[in-house]
């Protein structure tokens, strides 16, 4: 960055300070009146940089713009991740009792198909067996027949 | 001098008022960026504020401001972060510009060109000293303080405060000798 005044823009406080304090020596004479341009050029570029006119009120505005549209972008990518997340295990979680519903629908459809099943098994042995065993009072009927015919 | 309990709010407003610029120019000579001195200045400050009870006025407030502030530089060039920025050093300006400034003076033309000369030349020797070399030059020959001062400031005995400036005055001898 560069300013378009160069030397002598300052604000005299250097000067002051030159002028209030005596200057450090190094105790050389060819060295101490370069030092002390050296001194004097750096008070006046920092003064001339302390003294700039910043634009504050347009730089902190950017910068707040700036840092909201960041946090908002951020937030954004935080809770679409966190939402994504929560979305994911609830679906997961539906889809397994879902799976255990089905599961136990289909285990007591089975039970129940079982139960049917040896019902008619137990009814169908009751039939045979029935069919087999003789009546009881077949002999004395039949005697009963032949006398009549006698 | 005041101690912490007794120093205000508005002693330390004070404080901020009286050497805030000095703490200023000391960052920017040593960091020759705009942005990052000031941006060292604040966190100084602000440091210093939060800091401001364990200030028991044993040595100046500017002693105790510019040893918060080397901290914060210390802090800033050490953390990784900004390790590729220092070597780049995209918004610190070069010797040559910052050896363009002089006040206004009494002097020719003559002068003022010989004397940016020189200026360039001691910032090339700066350029070349160590970190705490440099921190010692600075606060010596651009903040004038005394060598007690600058061991204070630094956390150095005053004989290796000394060791430093004979160094750093060498280098500069050096690079005045040598290109003249």
């Amino acid at each position: 960055m560069r300013f378009e005044h160069k030397p002598g823009k300052n604000t005299g406080e250097s000067e002051e300070r030159t002028a209030r304090e005596p200057a450090q020596s190094a105790e050389d004479p060819t060295l101490d009146p370069v030092l002390s341009d050296f001194r004097a050029s750096v008070h006046a570029w920092s003064d001339a940089v302390y003294n700039r006119p910043r634009p504050i009120a347009v730089a902190s505005r950017r910068a707040v713009w700036r840092k909201a549209a960041a946090w908002s972008l951020g937030s954004m990518l935080v809770i679409g991740a966190a939402g994504g997340s929560v979305f994911d295990y609830r679906h997961q979680q539906e889809a397994a009792r879902i799976a255990a519903a089905r599961e136990a629908r289909q285990q007591r459809a089975l039970a129940e198909e079982h139960e049917r099943e040896a019902e008619k098994e137990l009814a169908k042995v009751d039939t045979d067996v029935a069919r087999e065993v003789p009546n009881a009072m077949e002999p004395l009927a039949q005697l009963m027949t032949e006398d009549n015919s006698q | 001098m005041a101690t912490a309990e007794e120093l205000s709010a508005e002693e330390f407003a004070r404080v901020v008022a009286t050497h805030r610029q000095q703490i200023f120019r000391f960052l920017l000579a040593s960091t020759r960026d705009m942005d990052l001195a000031e941006t060292l200045t604040q966190d100084c400050f602000l440091k210093a504020h939060r800091h401001w009870s364990s200030f028991r006025g044993e040595s100046s407030a500017i002693t105790w401001l510019m040893r918060i502030a080397i901290n914060l530089q210390k802090d800033h060039w050490r953390n990784r972060r900004v390790q590729f920025w220092r070597h780049t050093r995209t918004n610190a300006v070069d010797s040559e510009e910052a050896s363009e400034w002089l006040p206004s003076g009494e002097s020719s033309p003559e002068q003022q060109l010989l004397a940016r000369e020189q200026v360039k030349r001691v910032w090339r020797a700066v350029d070349g000293l160590s970190e705490r070399q440099r921190t010692v030059f600075l606060l010596r020959y651009v903040e004038e303080l005394d060598i007690a001062e600058i061991g204070r400031a630094t956390g150095l005995s005053e004989g290796t405060v000394k060791a430093h400036l004979s160094r750093a005055l060498g280098r500069v001898r050096g690079e005045l000798g040598g290109r003249k």
